[in-house]
């Protein structure tokens, strides 16, 4: 299902990473940082991280885009880019 | 108690799936089971009907151990020893992995911390997403009770241990040999992009699955690189259970098997990996993944390096490290041009083979990556 960009995107985007690692500690998270360098995040764990998003925000998401998403700061942009306006056409 | 790697000696039981009268097949998890790579999903390697558990949770046994009477059973319990049988017989058919565990979802770090201070995870309500038990929701339940010291600590440096014992035993025992061949990865880079853009996210692939299908193709046709060395020598293995190097967050690493790699499409080895690592780190192994490795492969991913120079894992005879992919000087046709390299290394056991059959067998990897639409 395609969502919006209506409620806030960071809290989603957490939830989305507990799902797929499930022992990352999140209540530690720097949202600038990269998550490879804070969790030993590797392409497996952005390979899952991608189709979460994929999935639950209903985006195509390029491989050459996958840069995009490797810090919270940098992937709630991203979404925030791709994904349709609360209410738009 | 099943021998779930070379080294062990012996294992806790944590938790029971299976009671008197219960009906088992081949491959279903029947316990639960705590050694130092983390907490062990065993699997029956026979079938039949439950007579009695022998061996209450809790407790830890010697490998060997009988754990559980099946009905029709002398006194043989048939939920044992697989290993040094897995060991000595890598033909063994192991049964097929299933499909991705969704049950209960518990941090690595709940699970040792659960397992120390005596909390039953059954009993304890998963705060987080998706209802996940995390490291607090165990600590709230262990305030309860009583705490005590954790065990975070314990349980990594247990598998710290564990690999140093392996690793070792490896550098004693086997007379390691090294060869390394560099190869212009551009060909398989461009066949990787293709595939994966035509794709939506879920179907595409890691460029770790080309990796380990090259790898398995090889090893199915070069003899002495696959196989087990025990008492009785060298055996090979008909099957190829290619062990893939994990790493868990925060250090440590263990290298559970993707069964009959030479035999599984990519879409599936990727599919299995991909289980495999979240398994891995959620603490879910399986019994025939643990023992049945034939080789294994090492991956740097994207860490930077251009090559490693792996250890043989104990009784296997090889294994295959891979660094990352790094934009390097290369001749074409006479001239400097850049591409992709990609550093294949070979560690092998000198009492089975030679570097010259060492060098085909690299050879052999890298023509497979050359070629991955054939893979």
């Amino acid at each position: 299902m395609s969502e919006t960009r209506g409620a806030a995107l960071e809290p989603r985007i957490l939830a989305l990473l507990a799902e797929i690692a499930p022992d990352i500690d999140l209540a530690a998270v720097h949202p600038e940082r990269a998550f490879r360098d804070q969790f030993d995040f590797d392409s497996m764990d952005l390979f899952n991280f991608a189709a979460a998003l994929h999935e639950r925000f209903g985006l195509d998401i390029p491989q050459r885009d996958y840069r995009e998403l490797t810090s919270l700061v940098r992937c709630a942009a991203y979404l925030r880019r791709k994904l349709p306006e609360p209410g738009g056409a | 108690m099943p021998s779930l790697g070379a080294d062990m000696e012996a294992g806790t039981l944590v938790e029971w799936r299976i009671a008197p009268g219960s009906t088992v097949h081949r491959g279903d998890v029947v316990a639960l089971v705590e050694t130092e790579k983390g907490i062990i999903d065993v699997e029956a390697f026979e079938e039949g009907v439950v007579q009695s558990l022998i061996v209450a949770p809790g407790s830890r046994v010697p490998v060997g151990t009988p754990l559980a009477l099946f009905e029709g059973d002398a006194i043989e319990a048939k939920v044992e020893v697989q290993s040094a049988l897995a060991a000595a017989q890598p033909t063994r058919t192991a049964p097929q992995p299933a499909l991705p565990d969704r049950g209960r979802r518990v941090s690595p770090a709940a699970r040792a911390r659960a397992a120390s201070v005596g909390v039953e995870l059954s009993s304890v309500k998963g705060s987080g997403p998706q209802g996940v038990i995390t490291l607090q929701d165990v600590e709230h339940a262990a305030a309860q009770k009583s705490a005590q010291p954790a065990a975070v600590e314990a349980a990594r440096s247990a598998l710290r241990s564990a690999i140093a014992a392996s690793m070792s035993r490896s550098k004693r025992e086997i007379p390691h040999y090294y060869l390394q061949l560099a190869m212009d990865f551009s060909s398989a880079a461009a066949w990787l992009e293709q595939y994966n853009q035509a794709r939506p996210v879920p179907e595409r692939l890691l460029p770790a699955v080309l990796l380990i299908k090259a790898t398995a193709r090889a090893a199915a046709a070069k003899p002495g690189f696959n196989g087990h060395c025990g008492a009785n020598g060298f055996e090979a293995s008909a099957a190829v259970h290619v062990g893939v190097a994990i790493a868990l967050r925060g250090g440590g690493l263990v290298a559970p098997a993707i069964l009959d790699a030479d035999r599984k499409p990519l879409a599936t080895i990727m599919r299995e990996l991909q289980d495999l690592v979240g398994r891995v780190r959620g603490g879910h192994m399986r019994s025939s993944e643990i023992a049945s490795a034939t080789l294994t492969v090492s991956s740097l991913g994207e860490e930077g390096a251009d090559a490693l120079y792996p250890i043989i894992h104990p009784p296997q005879v090889a294994i295959v490290g891979f660094g990352s992919v790094l934009e390097r000087p290369w001749v074409v046709a006479g001239a400097v041009a850049v591409r992709p390299v990609l550093n294949l290394t070979l560690a092998a056991d000198h009492r089975v083979s030679d570097g010259r059959q060492g060098a085909q067998f690299l050879a052999r990897i890298r023509d497979g990556l050359l070629h991955p639409e054939e893979l």
